[in-house]
């Protein structure tokens, strides 16, 4: 195989008691490429991702980033691989004590301590402006809108200039105006900072900008996987409902 | 399993969910690695937080103590024991006490709810992963900034009581500033302070631990917040109590009696 995967998981299973979510999942992730994970609410996409940057730990099977397996680290080797990977909540998680700036301020002064204040605030109007927020800085998380509230997670994220990024659900409950925003910026941060992402989502216009790739998780297993062009001309009836929209 | 027994086991394993918390706080507090800056920020704040209400409810009992103990003193003629009796339950007891329930209401109750909407709102899952470790960012800080202001808000307390007391000695009959003064540290000594002192730590310990460990193990949804503030004030204040008894018995057991 001439491509490189950089994170790989094989027959994957995940349950919290009675509640089987994954049942031997099978995935990989090329470098440089946007992977687009499709699923019900509840299918366990973000129980998913969250095992491949240690929050939590899979009962079966493996989970390999950059070749590593991710349950073997220890404590250090473990943030040195979270440093490399970036996050984006569904919820955001931005920190509501602190303002956006010292939000963004927060992972370069804990990485970058050697970084004198020109320079942080030299990165820091940098990856506002590269979601479009420069006037946000000195705002609490309170006073932003959910819109924002994602922009601004997303710069948090990206400030790091993380090599893979995984995306939980970047667009839900957001306009379409906005979505298609957060999507394209999808697109930049891919064009510009060659990062592998796997985006996770239900917003199918998000999905089709975006995608090189499309897995459906269904049943906690990878159920189809191809171009979105490809699973949409599908005539099975149980990829049919995810297209059904267009 | 009937509801009772049940009840019984969440209580045994919360138990056992909180001594692991403590140990785990232990050892990382006896690290190398500290995040002081931060220690000092949750030091002021803590501080700062609490030491209106505890200087306002310290003054108060100081002066209420004395007003109200007066009449049984005079009953037996012993009024100019009142000074040095009034210290004596203000620093052995009712200090360190009333300090730490106030602080288990203030800063117990403000710690579970921060904690508790960062971990819900997964802002504890985000620092994680941005390679900060949480235990030591967001709970060995605070705990230790509890540990290290106990004491002094106890200091504080003790002293404002005391400058209460010595008015309310003067509200009725003449007593100078000095001759007070050395009436109070004639009847203090070293072994009423020093076991008052040292439990203090533990009761900031104690305030710490509890705010933290239900903020950070609390439950989804909005209602786990409350939840969690809720049952840190009220934890923490019984563990107080259990503690305060528990000095009692060792002090009593090394002779500082
Ligand atoms: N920490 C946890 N403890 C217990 N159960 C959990 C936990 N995290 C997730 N689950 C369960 O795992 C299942 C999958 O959850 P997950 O959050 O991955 O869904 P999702 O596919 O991301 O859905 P959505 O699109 O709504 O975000 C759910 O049934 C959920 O209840
Ligand atoms: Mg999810």
């Amino acid at each position: 195989m001439k491509e490189e995967s950089v994170v790989v998981t094989q027959n994957l299973i995940k349950s919290f008691e009675n509640n089987h979510v994954l049942k031997g999942f099978n995935m990989d992730l090329q470098k440089g490429e946007n992977l687009v994970v499709l699923g019900k609410s509840g299918s366990g996409k973000s129980v998913l991702i969250k095992c491949m940057v240690g929050l939590l730990y899979p009962d079966n099977g493996s989970v390999k980033v950059f070749g590593k397996e991710v349950a073997d680290l220890s404590v250090n080797e473990l943030d040195d691989l979270r440093i490399r990977i970036g996050f984006l909540f569904q919820s955001s998680a931005l920190y509501d004590s602190m303002t956006v700036r010292e939000n963004l301020e927060f992972p370069l002064k804990r990485h970058q301590p050697t970084l004198t204040q020109k320079e942080l605030d030299d990165l820091v109007m940098e990856a506002l402006a590269n979601v479009g927020l420069e006037r946000a800085a000195d705002l609490m998380p309170s006073e932003l809108s959910g819109g924002m509230r994602k922009r601004i997670g997303l710069a948090r994220t990206l400030i790091l200039k993380p090599e893979i990024m995984l995306y939980d659900e970047p667009t839900t409950g957001l306009d379409p105006i906005t979505s298609r925003e957060i999507s394209e910026l999808i697109l930049e941060v891919q064009k510009n900072y060659k990062t592998s992402s796997i985006i996770i989502t239900h917003d199918m216009d998000c999905a089709r900008t975006v995608a090189n790739r499309v897995i459906i998780l269904i049943n906690g297993e990878r159920y189809a996987m191809g171009t979105f062009e490809e699973l949409m001309k599908s005539d099975d009836p149980q990829l049919k409902p995810f297209f059904a929209a267009l | 399993m009937d509801k009772n027994q049940s009840g019984y086991k969440v209580f045994i394993e919360e138990i056992g969910s909180i001594s692991a918390f403590t140990w785990k706080f232990i050892k990382a507090f006896f690290n190398r690695k500290q995040e002081w800056k931060e220690i000092f920020r949750q030091c002021y704040i803590i501080g700062y937080q609490s030491m209106p209400l505890v200087g306002i409810t310290a003054f108060i009992m100081g002066l209420v103590l004395t007003v109200q103990s007066r009449p049984t003193l005079e009953e037996f003629g012993a009024v100019s024991y009142l000074p040095a009796m009034v210290a004596l339950s203000i620093v052995r007891e009712i200090g360190p006490v009333v300090t730490a329930l106030i602080c288990a209401g203030k800063i117990g109750s403000s710690i579970g709810a921060e904690l508790g909407s960062m971990r819900v709102t997964e802002q504890i899952d985000a620092m994680e992963v941005s390679g900060t470790n949480p235990f030591r960012y967001l709970v060995v800080t605070r705990v230790a900034a509890c540990i290290f202001m106990l004491p002094v808000l106890v200091v504080v307390a003790d002293s404002i009581s005391l400058y209460a007391s010595y008015l309310g000695v003067n509200l009725k009959g003449v007593l100078t500033w000095n001759l007070y003064y050395h009436q109070v540290f004639e009847s203090l000594s070293f072994s009423d302070i020093l076991p008052a002192y040292i439990k203090t730590y533990f009761f900031g310990l104690a305030i710490g631990i509890i705010g933290c460990y239900k903020g950070y193990y609390s439950n989804k949804g909005t209602e786990g917040v409350g939840l969690a503030a809720n049952s840190a004030v009220v934890v923490s204040s019984l563990v107080v109590f259990i503690m305060d008894l528990i000095a009692v018995q060792i002090a009593d057991m090394l002779g500082y009696t």
